[in-house]
């Protein structure tokens, strides 16, 4: 599609391989799990060499050039020592809220002590990807909670992931208290990997929150986190993601779900922090008559680039899904949403809904939307509306007549552009936490 | 010989059974209304004579004028001169009304062996007709249903069916959703169509309608039956003292 | 393309395989050796007695070519295609040098008569009813250049245009006769280093339709260019180029077809259109290239790259397209809006059935100043086809104002196919507005309930439920293609319903 010529790769693809290909090597006696598990991520590190970091030609990273964006990959975070934990303990206490149970992790491996464990009630069970992957007994769940798709970053993951939790509620328990898993960077200029697992019984409720964080004097770290959820029959899940990396942190997330008949999904993921964020969801709507909303904000300024990329497959009848996005981009960032609705032959009576809005507030800032669809179902009613553009000119003048100032009208105009987007979450308190997010990114700009 | 009867008709939609063994007769000229609740099978009635897909015909006969209607397709059944006011008249973007007034009424003429009508000579009788119903000629020029109000949509349907010239009107609530002066004009329009030679099913819930279109025989249906038939004086008995009583007699 | 006034009716009841214009024409034919080379691309230059300037244009191109490998990131599939396997030229054997049209073969005169395309220089009248509110249709009159094969066989009303300055000929002429106008603006668009069909094309095409406007020239009549594919195993690669100079106005059509053939055949053409300031090019296709047979098999690969630039301030460059034939289409008409205030649209309905493959759309590059665009795509795909809408629409830093509209819509006829929709939004500034929407449904069986039991049978149902589907775009045709467009459609449904 490019209309000028071909240029030659940004990168030395052969230069960024050689450098990953050692972190590997030097990572492995730390890698947990042996056997089985060590050919898995043999295999996914083999996979994953063969293409690289993703670049521009490969159509899901059209938008974001890992190449250009990361350079290549760094090398293994230490385990964090006391004095890293104590840093840690000081961003956990910034962003942890009431009354959710702390599950934290840093820099890619779970910090127990701070963690409240303890506090988890009946039916809900918390483990570690390190425990699951080094007792033998478990061999089919570490094949599960290492599953891995095409995705290069995900096989990258597979074959890199420390540590992670692996969370299992009990069919039909009702969870009160919201998991928080809290994801904190103290290493600078190192790469962590984590894995969790998430699965919900039958008819289970549970909310899931998880937020991206940095201890003072972390910089230029990577962060690579996966999650694989699956959501039982007529459970019902909220799920939340908030990412405030450091400035100059790369944070790729990628999240691979599955939902059971007559589920609830409900998505909801923010990005406001970072040099470089991505968060890929790969959601299948696998049973009848399951129900998806996904939600997303990205408030970008400087030269921040964050890109969602949700592809929503509806692999059973009778499913619905929203997704609805907004992007605020400021300064000379760069915000990208690629929103996919797939509806395959099975899929009679989808209906599926993506929005995706983007405001430009500079002449550097850039919005690149991709909606698509993919129709195999004839009996469907699927859509998909994209906008771009700045503030209302008349609107601001409307409320510079009525005595507010330049500032004061954007920022309230801001709020209801992000409005609808926050409306959609379904807890009350993580929908005041996101307007206090986006309240703070609004006093910022000032 | 009647125009229609239905004979101990049985009809499931999904395996379930709507109509437990309907029996109508309508003789020419007559006009029968079919009162009762929702849910009683009137709706599922005037799709199964018009031949609408998704309803399983398990026992009965249809025959109109002798022959068996449930052989054949739905629009060999229109073309015989069979016409449904639809409850809910659908919108088609992109197609003006007066283009498919013309195609549907060309292809029912192709159907019966007829020439088809030239252009200004279709025209003519659209503007003539719908003038008579106070439609306005812009309405013609829209896509079909498209943007019209409730009433307009009723009134739209009575322009087709004064076009078409139909044998067997069926007229599925044509009420609902109307003010008192579209209820006049859309009973109007009927009113002139009445003649020996056309019969009329007048589906509704209300007996306001009957006050303009005065029936025949008028039917009580209730759970998938016919439970009562009598002349006008039925339907003003219904409205007041309501379709309870008949609920335990189907 | 006024093509045949045969009714529906008279070609109803058939099937996809029943392709109205699959006949072939026995004639002689000279060719180049099968296969590629540098020789191929000099005796191909050499046979249109070409400048130096030109083959050395050519061979650059070729060059380029080599050095590149067929696109993948379209949603078709086909098997490899065999480079060295195809001719790359193939004329109708001049019997002697040609005075008039009178002495063109018969047989191809016949074969034009067939596909109702008449060369002779008479008034065309439609001869069909005018939609209401349509513009008066009386004694229009349309100009052909019709191409058989690789060469352009005949050109009408040439004395007439050229009375009002307007060149219209073939290319492989206009190189000769306006080599200044032809070095100027050829590979400006579409430059010999563009995408792997363009290289191709650029190195082999054999002809084309040429077209200057001079400046506040509004030309007189339409212009078109009728191509028809014959020849077993031939590519056929044309060029066209449009320049439509300061304040002036032109409206182009285009229609193709092919005989029925077993094999797959190759279409890689090049349009490439140049608007100065103030002035409008209208470019309307009705591609109906042979879709294949009923189980998939043979059927024409079309690789297209068309593109228009809006150089000038205030210049229009407008695509329509029904899309009907090919068994592979593969093309993106599209707008660069270099001029302040310059637009860009595109209309498009695309159907497919059969086995057929689309992948099509536009883009719109907004690089001037409140420029803007809108884009309206009707896809329905039926029977086992495959259709994707692929647009892009993106606007620069210095694209102040940008504006763009699309709509997009498909329409699924049956549970075997599948339809797609890939845009690409890229917006650089923040006073841009851009709005896209898009939309993917099947036809209501109550909507086809209704018309069914007003009498219609259920294809009469489909068809007028599409016709409304598409009208939109539809009413930016030509009239003469309108009608001809709408019978196409009908067609290309015919036993998708039910």
């Amino acid at each position: 599609m490019d209309l000028v010529l071909a240029k030659a790769m940004p990168e030395d693809k052969a230069n960024a391989e050689r450098a990953v290909g050692n972190v590997f090597a030097a990572a492995h006696g730390r890698l947990p799990g042996a056997g089985r598990i060590a050919d898995i991520r043999a295999r996914a590190f083999e996979a994953y060499e063969r293409v690289g970091l993703p670049h521009r030609r490969v159509e899901e990273w059209k938008y974001t050039d890992l190449r250009v964006l990361m350079r290549d990959v760094l090398p293994l975070a230490q385990q964090p020592d006391a004095p890293a934990l104590r840093r840690a303990q000081a961003a956990v206490e910034q962003s942890a809220f009431e009354p959710a149970i702390k599950l934290v992790l840093v820099d890619g491996m779970f910090a127990s002590d701070l963690s409240d464990v303890a506090r988890l009630g009946k039916g809900v069970d918390v483990g570690t990807l390190r425990e699951v992957l080094e007792t033998s007994t478990s061999d089919a769940m570490a094949g599960l909670v290492l599953s891995t798709t095409a995705d290069a970053m995900i096989s990258l993951n597979t074959a890199m992931a420390t540590d992670g939790v692996v969370m299992t509620i009990a069919e039909g328990r009702v969870l009160r208290r919201p998991l928080h898993v809290i994801h904190v960077a103290t290493a600078s200029s190192a790469s962590h990997f984590t894995r969790s697992y998430l699965h919900l019984g039958d008819g289970a409720h549970a909310t899931v929150v998880e937020s991206f964080v940095s201890a003072e004097t972390a910089c230029g770290y990577q962060a690579n986190n996966v999650t694989i959820a699956l959501v039982g029959d007529q459970a019902s899940l909220s799920h939340l993601r908030v990412k405030a990396d450091a400035a100059d942190a790369v944070n790729i997330s990628s999240e691979i779900i599955a939902v059971g008949a007559k589920a609830k999904l409900n998505l909801f993921n923010m990005i406001h922090s970072g040099a470089v964020s991505r968060y890929q969801g790969f959601v299948t709507l696998a049973g009848k008559g399951a129900e998806l909303a996904v939600n997303g904000v990205n408030l970008l300024r400087e030269t921040q680039h964050a890109d969602t990329t949700l592809v929503v497959d509806h692999a059973a009848p009778n499913c619905v899904s929203r997704q609805n996005f907004r992007a605020v981009v400021d300064g000379a960032g760069r915000s990208v949403f690629q929103g996919r609705i797939i509806a395959r032959p099975e899929a009679q009576k989808t209906d599926g809904k993506l929005t995706m809005r983007a405001l430009l507030l500079s002449d550097q800032a850039e919005a690149d939307n991709k909606p698509e669809l993919e129709i195999f179902a004839d009996d469907v009613n699927c859509g998909h509306g994209a906008t771009s553009g700045g503030l209302d000119e008349s609107l601001l003048f409307y409320f510079g007549s009525r005595g507010l100032s330049e500032n004061d009208a954007q920022a309230l105009l801001i709020q209801a552009f992000l409005g609808e987007a926050i409306e959609g979450v379904a807890n009350e308190n993580l929908r005041d936490f996101a307007t206090a997010q986006t309240e703070r990114w609004l006093k910022a700009r000032r | 010989m009647p125009l229609l009867e239905v004979r101990n008709l049985h009809v499931c939609v999904e395996g379930r059974e709507i109509l437990h063994g309907l029996d109508l007769t309508v003789n020419a000229g007559e006009v029968h209304a079919i009162m009762g609740p929702n849910g009683s099978g009137k709706s599922t009635l005037s799709h199964v004579i018009t031949g609408k897909p998704g309803y399983q015909i398990t026992a009965g006969r249809i025959l109109f004028k002798g022959e068996d209607l449930l052989a054949l397709g739905p629009d060999q059944r229109a073309a015989k001169g069979i016409f449904l006011a639809f409850q809910y008249p659908v919108e088609i973007p992109g197609v003006t009304t007066m283009n498919f007034l013309r195609t549907a009424l060309n292809a029912q003429r192709r159907a019966r062996g007829q020439s088809g009508y030239s252009t200004p000579h279709f025209l003519k009788r659209a503007r003539t007709v719908a003038k008579q119903l106070n439609i306005p000629q812009s309405m013609l020029k829209r896509g079909v249903n498209v943007g019209f109000s409730g009433g307009e949509k009723k009134r739209n349907e009575i322009l087709q069916m004064a076009l078409f010239e139909p044998v067997l009107c069926i007229l599925d609530e044509i009420d609902s959703g109307l003010d008192i002066d579209a209820l006049r004009i859309v009973a109007e329009g009927i009113n002139a169509m009445r003649s020996p030679s056309r019969s009329m099913i007048v589906i509704t819930h209300y007996q306001r309608l009957l006050n303009y279109v005065v029936p025949d025989v008028v039917h009580v249906m209730s759970k998938g039956r016919v439970v009562k038939s009598g002349d006008k004086q039925l339907a003003l008995e219904l409205e007041a003292s309501g379709y309870a009583q008949f609920e335990d007699a189907a | 393309m006024v093509a045949a006034r045969e009714t529906v009716e008279r070609v109803a009841r058939i099937g996809v395989d029943q392709y109205r214009y699959g006949f072939e024409t026995l004639i002689e034919s000279d060719k180049a050796p099968k296969g590629l080379s540098e020789d191929t691309v000099r005796f191909i230059s050499a046979k249109k007695s070409e400048p130096s300037w030109m083959l050395e244009w050519r061979l650059q191109a070729y060059r380029c070519w080599l050095t590149m490998t067929e696109p993948t990131w379209a949603r078709v599939h086909y098997p490899n295609i065999d480079y060295q396997g195809i001719y790359y030229y193939a004329a109708p054997k001049p019997k002697k040098q040609l005075a008039s049209i009178d002495e063109i073969d018969p047989e191809i005169l016949k074969t034009y008569e067939k596909l109702g395309i008449p060369l002779r220089e008479v008034a065309i009248l439609e001869g069909v009813e005018p939609p209401p509110g349509g513009p008066p249709s009386a004694n229009r009159k349309i100009a052909i250049d019709a191409v058989f094969d690789s060469v352009s066989v005949a050109t009408t009303f040439k004395a007439e245009l050229k009375k009002a300055g307007v060149i219209f000929m073939p290319i492989s002429e206009a190189i000769r006769e306006h080599p200044e106008l032809v070095q100027k603006y050829l590979g400006t668009v579409v430059p010999i280093s563009d995408n792997f069909f363009a290289r191709l094309n650029s190195a082999v095409f054999s002809d084309g339709s040429f077209v200057y406007v001079p400046p506040g020239v509004r030309c007189p009549m339409e212009l078109s260019t009728y191509f028809r594919i014959n020849e077993r195993n031939t590519g056929q690669f044309e060029r066209t180029l449009i320049i439509a100079d300061k304040g002036s106005h032109v409206s182009y059509l285009e229609g193709c077809t092919a005989p029925r053939r077993d094999e797959n055949q190759l279409h890689a053409a090049v349009v490439e259109l140049v608007a100065l300031d103030d002035a409008e090019i209208k470019y309307s296709t009705v591609q109906n290239w042979y879709p294949g047979n009923s189980e998939g098999k043979g059927g024409i690969y079309n690789f297209v790259t068309k593109r228009g630039d809006c150089r000038g301030k205030h210049s229009k460059i407008s695509w329509t397209q029904v899309e009907t034939g090919s068994a592979i289409t593969w093309k993106y008409p599209s707008c660069i809006l270099r001029g302040d205030n310059s637009s860009g649209e595109f209309y498009s309905i695309a159907i497919s059935n059969g086995f057929q493959q689309v992948d099509s759309g536009t883009k719109m590059f907004h690089l001037g100043k409140n420029t803007s665009s809108r884009i309206i795509s009707k896809g329905i795909a039926a029977g086992k086809s495959r259709n994707t809408y692929r647009g892009l629409v993106s606007a620069n830093r210095n694209a102040a104002g940008a504006r763009n509209h699309t709509t997009c819509d498909s329409l699924l006829i049956g549970d075997k196919c599948g339809a797609h929709t890939v845009p690409y939004v890229e917006a650089k500034n923040s006073s841009v507005t851009f709005e896209h929407e898009a939309t993917t449904s099947k036809i209501s069986e109550d909507v086809l309930f209704y018309c069914i039991q007003r009498g219609m049978s259920q294809e009469e149902a489909v068809s007028l439920v599409v016709n409304g589907f598409i009208k939109e775009v539809l009413q930016k045709l030509p009239m003469e293609f309108a009608v001809e467009a709408q019978k196409l459609i009908s067609i290309s449904l015919e036993g998708s319903a039910g």
